[in-house]
C-alpha cells in the first residue's frame, strides 16, 4: 500500500498496465502465473490490492490467487528494496563459506531472516539455492549482476559503494 | 452366462456394481478402510494417504484415487500398510495441537479416533510448527489452525460445494497452511458463514463458535428471564447426540431439557416460519400480480443472504424483504413477551436453538438491534444444546415428554417442513393456492417440489396460473441459477436457497452426518412431522392470526413490515463492479461511484462517501441506490470525482452529490 502511494502521480497509467496484462492473456484463470510473472515484473512485487483486482477479474476466489502466490518463491508479496542481493548458498559456496557473508550483510544493513528489506527500502537480502556460477562460489548477486569469490569484507564494501553512488536524497 | 466383474478384497470376490474407486467397493465389503481426504461430495484428493490398498502386480496405491478393474487382488491389511498408517499418523500429531480433552470436537475427532484404532502409544518425533494465533473474528466459527492435518475438506467443500473459495491453501513445504486470502481473519472476508467447512473437518480446526456461557450467565441473572426458540430442523437430530438414530423427531423431550436446564418458556420456531409463509406468500403475489421484480429469492437462509450482498448485489431487489424465521421471532418476542412474561424488555433474553451456524451471524447483523437491544440475543446450534443437556447431567432418552409454551409455541406443519429443501416452496404454495382460488386447499402435499438434487424445478398450476419453481441448495447450485437470472436465461417466479445439503437438516451446526444417509433420514422425519400434525396451512395457525389482531395490524401493512422486514446491504469491494468479466445487465438501481483514486480521497472522496452513504442508509433508498467506490477515474485534476447516474461531478461537494442524488432518482424511476 505504501508504496502504491508513493507511485500514485501515475496510478492510473499503473492500472492501464494491469488491464493490458490481463487482456493480453486473454482474462483466462489457466493463465494465472504468467499474468502474475507479468504483474511481478511490472510493480517489483504483488501489492495485495493488485492481487484483488486480478482475482475479480479473472472471476478466481482471492484466497486461490493468493494461495498460487504464496506457493512459489519466485513470487513476493512485500515490496523489495531498489537493490536486490541474492547471496548464494548452493553446496559449491556453502562450503566455501557464504554464511558468514549472509551474516556480514544482514549485520550490516539490519534485516534478517524475516524481514528482508532495509527500512529505507533500498536493499533486501535473500538467499538462492544456485545461480549456477558454483566455479566462482562464493557468489553474491545485486540487481543480475554477479560478484565472485566475495567475502563478509569484500560484500559489506560492495553494499557501500552502492550507498556513496546514491543521491542523498535517496 | 455372463460372469459379474469382481475384484478379490482380502481374498473375498467383490462384484463391481458402478463404484468409482477402489475405497468405495472396499466399503461396500465392510471393511473401513480410514482417510481423512475422501468424500464421496467432493473431489477426490488423494492427499492423507490412509487408504492405501495392496494391489497385487501394480504395488501399494490410493484406493480412493484408483478405479476398480476386474480381476484385481487387493490386500487392504498388510504388515507395510499397517506400519505406513501408523507412520503418517504419529506424523501428524506430531505436529497437532494434542490439548485433546479441552477440543470441542473432542468426542468426534477422526484423528484421535484413527489414533486409538492403530494402536498409537507414542510419537517419536518432534513438533516442528510455531503456535498460531486461533482466529476469533467470525461470529459463527472459531479457527484454530494449529490442529489443521492439511486434508483439505474445508477448502474443496468450501469452493466445490458452495462455490466460495474463502480460504483455500497457502504458503508451501511445512509452512504450507490453509488460510483466508492474504492471511486475513475469516471474519474479515467473503465466508457466508455457513460452517460446512467445520462439517467436514476431521479434526477441531473449524468449529462452531459457541455461546454456551453467555446462556449460563443468563440463567445466573435473577433480573433476567430467559426464553428459547427452536427451529424446525432441531427436532429430528438431536437425539444423535444422544444415541437416537437420525430423524426420530425428539419435540418433547427437548422442551422437557430446556425446561430443565433454566429456561422460563421454550417457543418454537416454526411458529415465525408459518408467519414468514404468510408475509413471504403475500409479498410474492403482489410481485406475481403487480408486475414486481421477479424471480422471488427467498431470505430464509442467512448465509445465502450474507452470499447474495457479497457476489449479486444485482440481485438483492429480487431477494424477498422478508426477515428469516428466527428473526421475525426476535421482533415479535421482544415487542410482546416483556409484557406477557411481566419482565422488561431489556430483561429479556432469546435464545435460538439453531441448526446452523450463520444464525449466530445473523442475529448480530445491525439492523436487527434496536437502542442496544438485540431481537435475538444468543444463538446456539444443536451441537451446543446437546452439551448443555450433558454438562447438566440430563439422561435425554429418559426424560418425560413436555409441551411448547403458547402462543409461540403453536405451530402448523407448513412451519415445520422449513427445515429441508423445498420445504419453504410447499408451505408458500399451500398459503398461494388457498390465496388465488378462494377456496381451501384440498389436497396439501406438492410432490413435484421434494427432492434431494441440490437444483430442482417444478411448475405448479393454480387456477389457471403456472408458478413456476426452482429450489436450490449448495450455494454453488445458488451461484448457477443467480447467472442464468442475471443473464435473463431464468425462468422462475420463486427461487429457493438453502446454502446447506439438504437445507436446515444438514446445517452445519447439527450432530456432525459422515454421510447422506442422516441427513435423508432427518428430512423424511420432518416431513412426518408434518403429517402427524392436525394443520398443514400456516394460514390456518389461529395464533398467526391473532398476532396480527393484537399486534401486526393488517398484512404486508406498515407495522408488519417495519417488525417483519428488512433490507440488504451491497459488500461487492468497492471497485469489483468495474471489474465484473461479463457485463452485467442494465442496472435497474441509480449507480453513484465515487472515485477512490489517490488525488480524489486526499481532496475528501472518502467524507463523501460516508455522507452519501448515510443519507441513503437514513431514507431506505438501499433498493433503489448503489454506491460505490470505484478506482481512479482518470480525472485526478479535477477530484474528488462522483459519478451519478450518467452524470459526472468534478470537484464535488458532500451537498452537491446529495443534491445530484435526489434530482437523477426522481428522474430514475
Amino acid at each position: 500500500m505504501t508504496t502504491m502511494q508513493a507511485r500514485s502521480p501515475d496510478r492510473a497509467e499503473q492500472l492501464a498496465t494491469l488491464r493490458a496484462i490481463l487482456e493480453r492473456h486473454g482474462r483466462q484463470p489457466a493463465k494465472l502465473i504468467p499474468i502474475l510473472q507479468a504483474v511481478q515484473d511490472e510493480y517489483r512485487y504483488l501489492p495485495e490490492e493488485v492481487l484483488s483486482y486480478v482475482a475479480t477479474a479473472l472471476g478466481l476466489p482471492p484466497a486461490h490467487v493468493y494461495g498460487v502466490a504464496t506457493f512459489y518463491a519466485y513470487f513476493a508479496l512485500e515490496p523489495k528494496g531498489k537493490y536486490v542481493v541474492r547471496l548464494c548458498d548452493g553446496t559449491a559456496c556453502h562450503v566455501k563459506n557464504s554464511l558468514p557473508i549472509l551474516d556480514a550483510l544482514r549485520d550490516h544493513l539490519q534485516v534478517d531472516e524475516e524481514h528482508k528489506t532495509t527500512a529505507d527500502m533500498q536493499f533486501t537480502v535473500e538467499t538462492v539455492a544456485c545461480l549456477g556460477a558454483c566455479g566462482l562460489a562464493p557468489v553474491v548477486m545485486i540487481n543480475g549482476q554477479v560478484h565472485s569469490r566475495m567475502t563478509p569484507e569484500a560484500a559489506v564494501q560492495l553494499i557501500e559503494e552502492i550507498r556513496k553512488s546514491e543521491p542523498a536524497e535517496a | 452366462m455372463i460372469k459379474p466383474a469382481v475384484v478379490t478384497i482380502d481374498g473375498r470376490d467383490v462384484a463391481i456394481e458402478g463404484e468409482r474407486n477402489l475405497l468405495e467397493l472396499i466399503r461396500k465389503a465392510h471393511v473401513e478402510l480410514p482417510t481423512f481426504c475422501y468424500h464421496s461430495e467432493l473431489s477426490i484428493y488423494g492427499a492423507c494417504r490412509l487408504c492405501l490398498v495392496d494391489v497385487e502386480g501394480r504395488g501399494i496405491m490410493g484406493a480412493c484415487s484408483t478405479p476398480p478393474e476386474p480381476g484385481m487382488r487387493i490386500k487392504t491389511s498388510t504388515a507395510e500398510i499397517r506400519e505406513i498408517r501408523r507412520i503418517t499418523i504419529e506424523l501428524l500429531l506430531a505436529n497437532h495441537d494434542g490439548h485433546c480433552p479441552t477440543c470441542p470436537k473432542s468426542d468426534n475427532c477422526k484423528l484421535q479416533a484413527l489414533a486409538r484404532r492403530m494402536g498409537i502409544e507414542t510419537i517419536r518425533f518432534k513438533p516442528r510448527q510455531k503456535r498460531v494465533e486461533v482466529d476469533n473474528s467470525s461470529c459463527s466459527l472459531t479457527r484454530d489452525p494449529n490442529k489443521c492435518i492439511l486434508c483439505g475438506d474445508c477448502v474443496r467443500v468450501c469452493t466445490e460445494i458452495q462455490g466460495i473459495g474463502a480460504i483455500n491453501f497457502a504458503h508451501r513445504g511445512s509452512q504450507a497452511a490453509v488460510e483466508p486470502a492474504f492471511g486475513k481473519k475469516l471474519g474479515d472476508v467473503e465466508c457466508v458463514n455457513c460452517g460446512q467447512c467445520a462439517a467436514f473437518c476431521p479434526t477441531g480446526v473449524l468449529t462452531p463458535k459457541s455461546e454456551i456461557p453467555a446462556v449460563w450467565r443468563a440463567f445466573e441473572d435473577p433480573r433476567k428471564k430467559v426464553v428459547a426458540q427452536v427451529a424446525p430442523a432441531v427436532r429430528v437430530a438431536l437425539g444423535e447426540c444422544f444415541g437416537l438414530p437420525p430423524g426420530e423427531e425428539v419435540t418433547g423431550r427437548l422442551v422437557a431439557a430446556l425446561r430443565a436446564i433454566g429456561f422460563a418458556a421454550v417457543y418454537d420456531t416454526s411458529f415465525t416460519a408459518d408467519l414468514t409463509v404468510i408475509e413471504e406468500g403475500t409479498e410474492f403475489l403482489q410481485r406475481k400480480t403487480k408486475g414486481g421484480k421477479l424471480p422471488m429469492f427467498t431470505s430464509c437462509c442467512p448465509a445465502w443472504v450474507k452470499f447474495a450482498e457479497h457476489n449479486y448485489p444485482e440481485l438483492l431487489p429480487n431477494l424477498s424483504s422478508c426477515r428469516s424465521p428466527q428473526q421475525m421471532f426476535g421482533s415479535l418476542a421482544k415487542e410482546t413477551l416483556p409484557q406477557q412474561l411481566g419482565v422488561a424488555k431489556e430483561d429479556l433474553v432469546v435464545v435460538s436453538i439453531m441448526p446452523c451456524t450463520a444464525k449466530k451471524f445473523e442475529a448480530r447483523r445491525p439492523e436487527f438491534t434496536h437502542d442496544g437491544v438485540a431481537d435475538v440475543d444468543i444463538v446456539l446450534t444443536t451441537q451446543e444444546l446437546a452439551r448443555m443437556i450433558e454438562e447438566a447431567g440430563l439422561d435425554f432418552k429418559a426424560l418425560e415428554p413436555d409441551s411448547l409454551d403458547m402462543p409461540f409455541g403453536f405451530y402448523t406443519g407448513a412451519g415445520v417442513i422449513f427445515g429441508a429443501s423445498g420445504g419453504v416452496s410447499e408451505a408458500v404454495l399451500r398459503f398461494a393456492a388457498e390465496a388465488l382460488t378462494g377456496k381451501p386447499l384440498a389436497k396439501v402435499d406438492f410432490l413435484q417440489v421434494r427432492g434431494e438434487g441440490g437444483l430442482r424445478e417444478a411448475s405448479v398450476v393454480i387456477d389457471g396460473t403456472t408458478v413456476k419453481i426452482a429450489m436450490v441448495h449448495g450455494l454453488a447450485n445458488a451461484r448457477h441459477v443467480a447467472e442464468l437470472v442475471k443473464a435473463g436465461k431464468a425462468d422462475y417466479d420463486v427461487i429457493e436457497v438453502m446454502a446447506c445439503p439438504g437445507g436446515c437438516i444438514g446445517g452445519a451446526g447439527q450432530p456432525i452426518a459422515g454421510n447422506g444417509l442422516a441427513r435423508k433420514a432427518r428430512t423424511k422425519g420432518l416431513y412426518d412431522a408434518d403429517k402427524r400434525l392436525p394443520l398443514h396451512k400456516s394460514q390456518d395457525n389461529l395464533f398467526v392470526t391473532q398476532s396480527y389482531q393484537e399486534h401486526l395490524g393488517p398484512v404486508g401493512g406498515e407495522r408488519a413490515h417495519n417488525l417483519l422486514h428488512t433490507h440488504y446491504h451491497n459488500r461487492r469491494p468497492s471497485d469489483e463492479g468495474e471489474l465484473q468479466k461479463h457485463e452485467t445487465p442494465a442496472e435497474v438501481r441509480l449507480q453513484v461511484k465515487i472515485c477512490a483514486g489517490t488525488a480524489c480521497l486526499v481532496r475528501g472522496a472518502q467524507k463523501i462517501a460516508h455522507a452519501v452513504r448515510g443519507y441513503v442508509e437514513e431514507h431506505s433508498l438501499q433498493n433503489m441506490v448503489d454506491v460505490r467506490m470505484i478506482f481512479c477515474s482518470e480525472n485526478c485534476g479535477n477530484g474528488p470525482t462522483v459519478m451519478v447516474g450518467d452524470r459526472v461531478l468534478p470537484r464535488c461537494t458532500v451537498e452537491e452529490a446529495r443534491q445530484a442524488l435526489d434530482e437523477e432518482l426522481a428522474n430514475h424511476t
